[in-house]
């Protein structure tokens, strides 16, 4: 017996267009790889300014989905739409305005090993034509001092930790200020303390640039740390949405399995 | 049984074509990128550094100990006929047309073409090329057109420093070592050597260039499955750029002979 919670905003609005205030709306969006079905029919919404976690077994398709809505990936039916555009067919050209909204923060952090964290925090200020070196100096100072990283400047990503990366990446992809930040398993492979740094870095982001937020974890307490809705993906669908209170609340055995931790042998 | 056998050469086939039409698209996506949007000027010159400037010692001693041995080989033989004043017009003309592209290209493909593939698929496997991606930046602007370009330039001065270096070993060679007469020897060369000898390995240093660059950039762009992922595409850049090279290398002789015909008139 599956529990569904309704969720009239995530799980209900999902048949219509995306209004204006949906930063993301995904339709119906599949995709095969190597003839195995990763995302068999996502319906998703996220409002602007809302944190919406993606939960999920690890390999279930959370950093497939992730990958889509910034166009990395190309879905093989479905329909996302970024801020009222439908992004899949777009060129990668074309992508580029879209992309400008979007900030992502890698797994690993996906930081450019040839350069500085001072110049992978600049690198989108100088593709983006600014060429003020104090200007940029500025806001690279400004960035990392929001990551807690001040005096980081000169370092090679081979000389930081994971957590410091992730700092590195976050500090990256906010320097545009996008109105969106996705961000793929924030707190996968940092030690409890790091993690909980990280989530309340995500917190802070969120309440000081209003930045609609999706995090993909598969760790609960990065997700009951930072969302505002949850969503649970099994089997390549949305199986339940809704707060992490309903999700807290919820009787449904498979949700419960996941929430503590228990596998399927242990039923 | 001869049923999959065919079905594997079809494959095959399929393959292989389809992989040349990627790297033309490739190579088409380039040149429109050249034409249509700003040139990286930083990284355009570091690597005009790393292809050209770093390249200095491999073709020196390339086209050095090449022209060298191609002369005293020559020499052993026409020697014998009493044609050894007629070594530096055989060492000059080989070296020119074939043996400074094809020997510049060949190392080329080995100390820069896999440094480029490796480069390329270390980034794509550790997400860096999505990062570019996800920043807005298109990689083939950012990655392809800056070393296509520094190729473009690199490539023709680097075998026409080959084949001087190569003219001037087998000189050495030739008249301190062997004891050809000197006179003889620069004259036969001047006489047999045309512009067209030149322009045509210069021709060919341009064509391979952009065989190496597409193809190691391809190559490094398509990599898959980690650390052993970008062991493979290194391998297989180098090994098909080489093949690229040998194989062209028949076809363009063929068809600039035709518009530059060999020997002295």
């Amino acid at each position: 017996m599956i529990e569904r919670l309704p969720s009239p905003d995530l799980v209900g609005g999902l048949q219509r267009a995306p209004n204006g205030t949906s930063m993301i709306a995904v339709r119906s969006l599949m995709k095969k790889i190597a003839h195995q079905e990763i995302l068999r029919g996502i319906d998703l919404e996220v409002q602007k300014g809302e944190t919406l976690a993606i939960i999920g077994r690890s390999g279930g398709g959370k950093t497939v989905l992730l990958k889509h809505l910034i166009g990395l990936m190309l879905p093989d039916s479905g329909e996302i739409w970024i801020d009222g555009q439908n992004i899949v067919g777009l060129s990668e050209r074309k992508l580029a305005p879209i992309r400008s909204k979007v900030g992502i923060l890698f797994q690993g952090g996906a930081l450019f090993d040839s350069l500085t964290v001072e110049d992978n925090i600049a690198f989108p200020l100088r593709e983006a034509g600014e060429r003020d070196a104090k200007v940029i100096q500025q806001k690279v100072g400004e960035m990392l001092e929001v990551v807690e990283l001040e005096g980081s400047e000169k370092k090679m990503p081979v000389n930081l930790s994971g957590g410091m990366k992730k700092r590195v990446g976050l500090a990256r992809s906010i320097i545009r200020q996008p109105s969106c930040i996705l961000y793929d398993e924030p707190t996968s492979g940092l030690d409890p303390i790091v993690s909980d740094s990280i989530n309340q870095l995500i917190r802070r982001l969120q309440t000081r640039f209003h930045v609609t937020s999706l995090v993909v974890t598969h760790d609960m307490k990065n997700a009951f740390h930072v969302a505002d809705r949850i969503a649970y993906l099994h089997e390549g669908k949305i199986y339940f949405a809704g707060t992490p209170a309903e999700l807290e609340r919820s009787t449904d055995p498979l949700i419960q399995n996941f929430l503590v931790g228990r596998s399927d042998a242990q039923i | 049984m001869i049923g999959r056998f065919f079905s594997a050469i079809g494959i095959a086939v399929i393959r292989f074509f389809s992989y040349l039409g990627e790297v033309v698209l490739l190579a088409a996506d380039t040149f429109v990128s050249i034409f249509t949007h700003r040139l990286r000027w930083k990284l355009f010159l570091r690597q005009i550094v790393e292809i050209g400037l770093l390249s200095q010692l491999v073709v020196v001693i390339t086209g050095g100990f090449t022209g060298a041995v191609f002369a005293a080989q020559t020499y052993f033989q026409f020697n014998k006929l009493g044609m050894g004043s007629a070594v530096g017009a055989v060492v000059s003309v080989a070296i020119c047309r074939e043996l400074g592209p094809v020997l510049t290209a060949l190392m080329v493909t080995g100390r820069v073409g896999a440094a480029m593939s490796a480069e390329i698929g270390t980034m794509k496997v550790t997400e860096q090329i999505d990062a570019l991606r996800a920043l807005a930046v298109y990689p083939v602007d950012y990655l392809v057109v800056p070393r296509t370009l520094a190729m473009m330039i690199s490539m023709p001065l680097l075998v026409a420093e080959c084949i001087g270096f190569g003219i001037v070993a087998g000189y050495f060679v030739a008249i301190f070592l062997l004891d050809v007469n000197g006179t003889y020897y620069i004259a036969n060369m001047v006489r047999w050597t045309q512009m067209r000898d030149i322009i045509m390995g210069l021709t060919k240093a341009f064509c391979f260039g952009l065989i190496i660059v597409f193809i190691s950039c391809y190559r490094g762009l398509t990599t898959r499955e980690g650390a052993v992922g970008v062991g493979k595409a290194t391998t297989q850049a180098v090994v098909d750029s080489s093949l690229a090279v040998l194989i062209v290398n028949f076809f363009l002789t063929m068809l600039l002979n035709i518009i530059f015909p060999a020997g002295y008139q």
